[in-house]
């Protein structure tokens, strides 16, 4: 029973951390209609900023500051915030799908890097030894999980409370009339860029803290922890739950997760040991048809608005429609 | 001075402008970036893998490689099949997929919709085959020396002469045939196509299939000189994107210079930096391209 | 189907009845509006921006969907057939803007026209245009995108021509165009009109519509207000109040106002 408490709590933490990164690709695409493809990049750069800057000295990488966990944590935001200006300065203005492409090759480049500087992030080997919070409490396993998930749901609760605010207040709402018609929302005085800009950096800082949180959990991180394989995950979660909707994240990322999740066992008791990890692409199949189907059958989510994606919808109807003598 | 650089670009660009020309056929005609085109090649590959495998248990025996290449006559039937499974497949996934989205969504939903599809093909190949790299043959090549320090293989000498074929075909077909006006009039304004009487809907079926069928022998390719892995295909994307966009949508000499150049960038990255960092000279050409010339090389301006 | 001009006592080549179409199901443009062309003759539809004059032709020619109404081309229905049919059947649409293919060449744009012809009438029917357009001759090899106004109208029009049509339909062919390359254009028109083909034109210039025109219609808000011989309306009252937007001077109006 205890046991199941556990896991259960187990299972949240995780859940509620790939909620966090759902949060942060809302604002960029639910709310401002920024394509982005990279997301395990900026995840990752949050990882690593922090565990460089709180775990102990180690040879030959740099790093060894030992600085508490909540400067690690500020400081992940900071880097994913800052990468992510840097980036789009240069990339926003960028039509959406190739915006979606440049990020998917940001996120390439950022792995690439991750495996090969061993200098700055300890090459294919990743970087151990990272503090966990309540660590102390490491021995009790059903005390340790259910702290970790205190943490990250009031981490998680802040962040939520915070977008709500945000999405509901003037800022947000300049951001939807941008992502509505930018045409107009120009003519307001309003310089799209500069706010796309905004929630591009927002949206990235947030996805760096939830990779910190995440690696501060487990303890360990690896290049392989950023491939592709998260952005897809994240992206199925906020499309299953509902884009544009914060709520709809959050569900989406409890509900892929627990797909997830029981899907891992249930392959466990179908395959043999030997063929366990070919099995387990099979999850990442289930994901992508389930992803696609939504897209097919129900757009907008199970909690998603439909005014945000019937924009998309009716672009074609509303395009035709403007050429009328 | 030692070439061999220039030769691995050319190789590996002709094989990158291959798949290239079907990524910017879709592009231009379908209207959105579609990263299924990656899984195209892969599932090309392993089909032409699997064929080769099941024709050589019809016949029965060991057959030997056809001449100084490393391949027999199975691979070639193979392929051959197997480009025509793939474009059917490519047809497929139109049905079912992108066909409904065209009706009622944007180019960013079908972009999306790819994206999931990508990875749900993509892993359903590495659970049918593992991950472990497979390939057509064991046969070892001797790299024939060709002056300048440049070596090839037989069989890069003849994938080399393949996509020449293949791409010279595609020109004659986008510039000088029916069909191809037909395309490059849906590319262009699929309206006013329809009013002058051509068959969108047709034109579309053919570009799905043509892309399918063109990704399948770039893949193969890679797989006769390289290796068959899942991520073959995925590991192309950025590359191929950035071909076509450097090349100009809609061009398709634009995609095999594009491709040229995209090669020959990473072979160079390669010679200066080092093997690890390949990925990100197409990257790198990419972002140049969208920022000082979005349009490419040869493409229209939209 | 004969060729002769003075065919005006059989029956209409082209009628359109009672079309209710617009982009969305739910909000039709055009309200219930019909017209007909006699072989050999010009139609002309008038009237006010947002009558729906646009939207008619182009829902004739299967670019904007039909949810009431008929259309017959020579007494086949051709109501839903889909756009790419419709020239096929015999009926040609030059669209007002983007009606060339300004990517290719001016005979890429002509043979792509000609699709549904075996190759070798497809040659012969592009020389043809070329006997009817000598600028285009000229050019044959130039990108349609680098003409001028006028010599893209004409490429525009030859393109239609290529499948030789019954019924021709062009939408504001004037637009954009001098007085004298106006005068051009109609001239041709009335060269294509001698041959026989029925044209339904749409257009803004009134008066050189009106002076080349058989018959008119007037079509405010997506529904028929007016029609008759070209020559009367040309000095009809009604025609003047309609296009400086009062209420025509006839009592009782069709409908409530906008």
């Amino acid at each position: 029973m205890l046991d199941l408490l556990g896991y259960g709590a187990f299972f949240l933490t995780t859940a509620l951390s790939y909620g966090l990164i759902c949060l942060g690709l809302n604002i960029q695409w639910g709310q401002t209609g920024l394509f982005n493809v990279g997301v395990a990049g900026f995840v990752a750069i949050g990882a690593y900023t922090s565990a460089l800057l709180t775990t102990p000295e180690t040879a030959g990488r740099l790093g060894g500051f030992d600085l508490p966990i909540a400067v690690g944590w500020l400081g992940a935001m900071l880097t994913s915030g800052l990468a992510a200006a840097f980036i789009g300065a240069i990339t926003l203005r960028l039509r959406a799908d190739y915006l979606a492409i440049t990020t998917f090759g940001i996120a390439i480049v950022i792995q690439l890097i991750a495996v090969n500087v061993q200098g700055l992030t300890g090459g294919p080997f990743g970087i151990g030894f990272i503090p966990r919070p309540f660590g102390v409490l490491a021995g009790n396993a059903l005390a340790f999980n259910l702290a970790n998930l205190a943490v990250v749901a009031v981490v998680t609760g802040i962040v939520f409370l915070a977008l709500q605010r945000v999405t509901r207040s003037p800022w947000g709402r300049v951001l939807r009339a941008i992502r509505e018609d930018e045409t107009a929302a120009a003519s307001l005085g309003k310089n799209a860029n500069f706010y796309r800009l905004q929630a591009f950096v927002l949206g990235s800082a947030i996805m760096g803290l939830a990779g910190a949180i995440q690696g501060h959990f487990i303890g360990f991180i690896a290049p392989e922890n950023y491939l592709s394989a998260i952005t897809f995950q994240v992206w199925a979660m906020l499309i299953i739950g509902g884009s544009g909707n914060n709520r709809g994240a959050l569900l989406g990322a409890v509900l892929v997760w627990a797909l997830w999740s029981a899907s891992g066992p249930l392959i466990s008791a179908i395959f043999p040991p030997e063929q366990q990890a070919r099995a387990a692409a099979l999850q990442i199949v289930a994901i992508g048809v389930v992803m696609v189907a939504i897209l097919l059958v129900r757009p907008r989510g199970l909690l998603g608005e439909a005014a945000t994606v019937s924009r998309h919808l009716d672009a074609a109807a509303g395009e035709a429609a403007d050429s009328e003598a | 001075m030692n070439l061999q650089f220039l030769a691995d670009g050319i190789l590996v660009g002709a094989m990158i402008g291959l798949g290239a020309i079907g990524v910017t056929l879709t592009y231009s005609i379908l209207g959105f970036a579609n990263f299924v085109h990656g899984e195209f090649i892969t599932w090309g590959t392993y089909a032409a893998l699997t064929l080769t495998t099941g024709i050589g248990l019809l016949v029965g025996q060991d057959i030997a490689p056809l001449g100084p290449f490393s391949v027999g006559w199975p691979v070639l039937v193979a392929g051959l099949i197997a480009m025509v499974l793939t474009g059917l497949l490519a047809l497929l996934l139109d049905l079912i997929v992108f066909r409904r989205l065209r009706r009622h969504g944007n180019a960013i939903i079908m972009v999306m919709a790819s994206f999931g599809a990508s990875m749900a093909l993509r892993s359903l190949v590495e659970f049918i085959f593992t991950s472990e790299p497979a390939y057509f043959s064991r046969e070892l090549q001797i790299a024939m020396p060709l002056g300048f320090g440049i070596r090839l293989t037989p069989d890069q000498m003849l994938m080399l002469g393949l996509t020449l074929v293949l791409v010279v075909a595609m020109q004659l077909l986008i510039a000088k045939t029916q069909l191809g006006r037909a395309m490059r009039a849906v590319s262009e304004n699929p309206a006013l196509a329809q009013v002058a009487g051509v068959d969108t809907g047709r034109v579309v079926q053919v570009t799905w299939m043509l892309g399918g069928a063109l990704a399948c022998a770039a893949g193969i390719m890679a797989g006769i000189t390289v290796q068959i892995r899942p991520f073959m295909g995925f590991d192309l994307l950025l590359p191929l994107f950035s071909a076509a966009i450097l090349g100009g949508i809609g061009s398709v000499p634009g995609a095999v210079i594009g491709g040229l150049i995209v090669g020959l960038g990473e072979s160079l990255a390669v010679q200066l930096i080092g093997a690890n960092y390949r990925a990100a000279a197409a990257f790198l050409l990419l972002i140049a391209v969208l920022l000082v010339r979005p349009t490419g090389l040869f493409g229209r301006r939209d | 189907m004969s060729g002769a001009a003075s065919e005006s006592a059989a029956a209409a080549l082209l009628v359109a009845r009672d079309i209710v179409a617009g982009y969305q199901r739910d909000l039709p443009i055009v309200n219930g509006t019909g017209i007909e062309v006699h072989a050999g003759e010009i139609a002309v539809v008038l009237g006010p921006n947002g009558a729906g004059k646009s939207t008619l032709i182009k829902a004739i020619a299967g670019l904007v969907p039909i949810s009431g109404g008929s259309v017959m081309l020579g007494g086949a229905d051709i109501t839903q057939l889909p756009a790419h049919r419709k020239i096929a059947a015999g009926l040609a649409f030059v669209p007002q803007t983007e009606n060339v293919f300004a990517t290719m060449t001016i005979e890429d744009n002509l043979l792509l026209a000609a699709a549904i012809l075996p190759k070798a009438r497809r040659v012969q029917r592009c020389q043809a245009m070329y006997e009817m357009f000598p600028d285009l001759a000229r050019q044959r090899r130039l990108s349609a995108g680098r003409l001028s106004g006028g010599q893209r109208q004409m490429l525009a029009v030859a393109r239609a021509l290529m499948v030789e049509p019954r019924v021709l339909m062009l939408d504001e062919p004037s637009a954009g165009l001098s007085p004298k390359l106006v005068a051009e254009v109609f001239a041709d028109l009335a060269r294509i009109r001698a041959s026989g083909v029925g044209i339904i034109l749409v257009e803004q210039n009134t008066r050189a519509a009106l002076a080349i025109g058989d018959r008119a219609y007037v079509l405010v808000e997506g529904r028929n207000r007016h029609e008759g011989a070209a020559a009367e309306l040309m000095n009809d009252p009604i025609v003047a109040a309609l296009y400086l937007g009062h209420r025509p001077p006839v009592a009782p109006s069709t409908g409530a106002s906008a």
